[in-house]
């Protein structure tokens, strides 16, 4: 327990000061504490810096920085259970630092982009964009916010849940689309 | 359910339970033979199924490791799998959308009919419209067509009311909801459609057509299907003479297995069949059984595929209803004048958000990409399926070095685009947007190809020996008792989804099996 309480101390530390560091801040500095405390294996500047990665590579305003986190935290996970995936991520980290002149989550808007544009290419750049993908667009909360309703076997189909509910075009004749049973 | 002992030298062995490999199975079950079924993948059904798109994909996806090569897309957006086809029970018939359309007359003869185009090795098939018209029939009886048979069309969904409306003010005249083998009425001892919306995640109501529960039950019932779930073929073995004499497999456990047989037939699909039939080189057969010809793995097809997507500045929720809701079919028809051999359908196509995300332009990321997937609910999809150029050099090879859970060298899959597919497919994408276009679409995105679920030719049909691998009948030129029972026997590609002439070619295969045993010359 002590030592979960120093890294807790530890990577908190990292973060408030990788915040208030920030001239955008993508990150509430109590709550990044809070959810960085829970990464495994990743330190709290590379899961603030991931999350901000995250945020850059598919934007979508309307989105908490909670949708994104889970991200990270799948990153985590693997890194967790693969040490090459840890190493990977590890360096990818301090490399994007580097390209970015100093700590990348620091970065004003705008300059973000174009340091993430020299890394676009790096099995890092696609290891987290692709972990993404996944972990950003299958959440069912997200779905609700972009109007995807997903499963519908529990409501028995959108037979009658709208699946020919569109009225601003004509209706297609008979002989094209027979009526419903 | 039938159990044959491994040294039943009298079964037939049918390696894949999908379009082919099941359908033939229950032709031969129901003709009185013995069956033994290899599938590589588990058992699932209708009600292990989910909505939902990534674990099916996980479920049902063919995902064992394979390499790419070439200047098709897919060789860079998804260098390891080149195809999405299933590894299960029931086989890509599980995935498939459902369109089900015959070739045209001129699609058997493409040789002739496109004469010789540069680059690409073109052939007649060995059998004509007329040879196979018979068996369409019967596969569309069987399957329960739409549109065929008296059974009612589907009705159309939101995504086919934006294609009917554009495809009709562009003055295109065929378009309707397909002929599809889902329901539209209980048929078969089988629900019609609830137009879930999740067609390609396995079917939950089991209104579409697949061998998993329509053939592979009806041949359980005879007694003579001995169905061997995750026991996948490492290699076909012969006797001196060069006759097949079984099979040998890894069952679920890794075991090495051997069933003997009389006859194998094999079906699991363009880039698996090549590669067993080179994984099965021997010292009569050095390079792969079956492959005097040299054109195992060779002209492997895939279709010119490529989607077009519009958004709208009002709802569509495309997702909602059946994948494939409606076709176009004006452009498959034979017109030089366009600039390129071959034609394509026009079909609507939908994905989920999930996977909207990951195919509407792979590796794409930042603003301009995430203000697209903003508009999803105003989303329309259409697929562009068209003919491709078989080419010698597109090819499923043994890889040099990587092998597969088994030992055995994985499929490298080597794709080159013929200037034919480009020119088809970018004239695709106009057609396409002039349909979303006439219905005032905001944006129309043209999508790259996916990794393809219609995969063709590898083991093909020639009339010569020398110019493929299989006679008319799917039986190789070089191994009597052995056949390929899939869409690897295809000549060419035609511009249709290959699913019903796959089926249609099983049972025609069955009935020749049958006749030829009865004359005692298998």
């Amino acid at each position: 327990m002590k030592i979960k309480r120093r890294e807790f101390l530890h990577k908190s530390a990292i973060v408030v000061a990788g915040v208030s560091a920030a001239a955008a801040g993508v990150t509430v500095a109590g709550f990044a504490a809070e959810w960085t405390a829970r990464l495994k294996t990743l330190t709290a500047h590379e899961g603030d810096t991931l999350l901000k990665m995250a945020r850059k590579i598919f934007p979508h305003d309307r989105l908490g920085d909670s949708y994104y986190i889970k991200t990270v935290a799948d990153l985590d996970a693997e890194a967790s259970s693969r040490p090459a995936t840890a190493k990977m991520l590890s360096a990818g980290v301090a490399n994007l630092d580097h390209s970015a002149k100093g700590k990348f989550v620091a970065q004003p808007d705008g300059e973000e982009i174009a340091a993430l544009k020299t890394i676009q290419h790096t099995p890092f750049f696609e290891k987290v964009r692709s972990t993404e993908i996944v972990s950003l667009y299958n959440n069912q909360e997200v779905w609700k916010v972009f109007g995807y309703q997903g499963a519908s076997y529990p409501f028995g189909g959108y037979l009658h849940h709208g699946f020919n509910d569109l009225n601003w075009l004509p209706e297609p004749p008979e002989a094209a689309s027979p009526k419903p049973v | 359910m039938a159990r044959f002992d491994s040294n039943d030298d009298s079964v037939v062995v049918i390696i894949g339970s999908g379009a082919g490999g099941g359908t033939l199975a229950n032709e031969l079950c129901h003709k009185g033979f013995k069956v033994v079924l290899l599938e590589a993948g588990q058992r699932q059904s209708p009600q292990t199924f989910r909505n939902d798109e990534w674990f099916a994909f996980k479920q049902l996806a063919w995902l064992d490791k394979r390499t790419t090569s070439g200047t098709w897309r897919v060789a860079r957006d998804f260098p390891n799998l080149p195809a999405w086809t299933c590894k299960t029970v029931g086989g890509t018939t599980v995935h498939w959308a459902a369109a089900s359309l015959r070739f045209q007359e001129h699609e058997f003869k493409a040789r002739t009919t496109y004469s010789n185009v540069s680059g690409a090795n073109l052939l007649d098939w060995p059998i004509s419209l007329a040879d196979l018209a018979p068996y369409y029939a019967r596969a569309e009886d069987k399957t329960g067509v739409t549109r065929t048979n008296d059974i009612p069309g589907l009705p159309g969904n939101n995504n086919f009311k934006i294609m009917y409306n554009g495809a009709t003010r562009v003055g295109y005249k065929t378009v309707h909801t397909g002929r599809m083998a889902i329901n539209s009425r209980p048929r078969d001892h089988r629900s019609s459609c609830w137009q879930l919306g999740f067609c390609l995640q396995g079917c939950k109501s089991g209104a579409k057509w697949s061998t998993l529960y329509t053939e592979i039950p009806k041949a359980e019932a005879t007694g003579r299907l001995d169905l061997r779930p995750q026991c996948h073929a490492l290699q076909i073995q012969h006797e001196s003479g060069g006759n097949a004499t079984g099979v040998l497999y890894a069952d679920k456990d890794g075991k090495h297995a051997w069933q003997k047989a009389r006859i194998v037939c094999v079906a699991c699909n363009s880039i698996e069949s090549p590669r067993l039939l080179l994984n099965s080189a021997s010292s009569r057969f050095p390079h792969g059984m079956a492959n005097s010809s040299g054109q195992v793995g060779r002209n492997y097809m895939r279709h010119t595929t490529g989607s077009v997507y519009a958004i709208f500045n009002k709802p569509v929720h495309m997702y909602r209803g059946t994948v494939m809701a409606g076709i176009i079919t004006d452009e498959a028809e034979l017109n030089t004048k366009r600039g390129f051999a071959g034609g394509f359908e026009m079909e609507t196509i939908s994905l989920g958000l999930p996977f909207a995300a990951a195919f509407l332009d792979p590796g794409a990321w930042g603003r301009d990409y995430t203000s697209v997937l903003e508009q999803y609910p105003n989303m329309a999809g259409m697929w562009i399926v068209g003919e491709d150029m078989p080419q010698a050099t597109n090819a499923v090879t043994l890889h040099p070095k990587e092998k597969d859970q088994w030992g055995l060298p994985i499929p490298n899959v080597h794709y080159d685009d013929h200037p034919n597919d480009v020119a088809m497919r970018n004239y695709g994408y106009k057609q396409g947007a002039a349909v979303y276009d006439a219905v005032g679409a905001v944006k129309t995105i043209a999508v790259p190809p996916y990794p393809s679920t219609h995969n063709m030719g590898t083991c093909r049909m020639s009339e010569r020996p020398g110019d493929g691998v299989c006679n008319k009948w799917g039986q190789t030129h070089d191994v009597k008792n052995l056949f390929i029972s899939d869409g690897s026997q295809f000549t060419t590609s035609g511009g249709e989804n290959p699913r019903l002439t796959i089926v249609s070619l099983a049972i025609r295969q069955a009935d020749h099996i049958a006749a030829e045993s009865t004359k005692r010359n298998l």
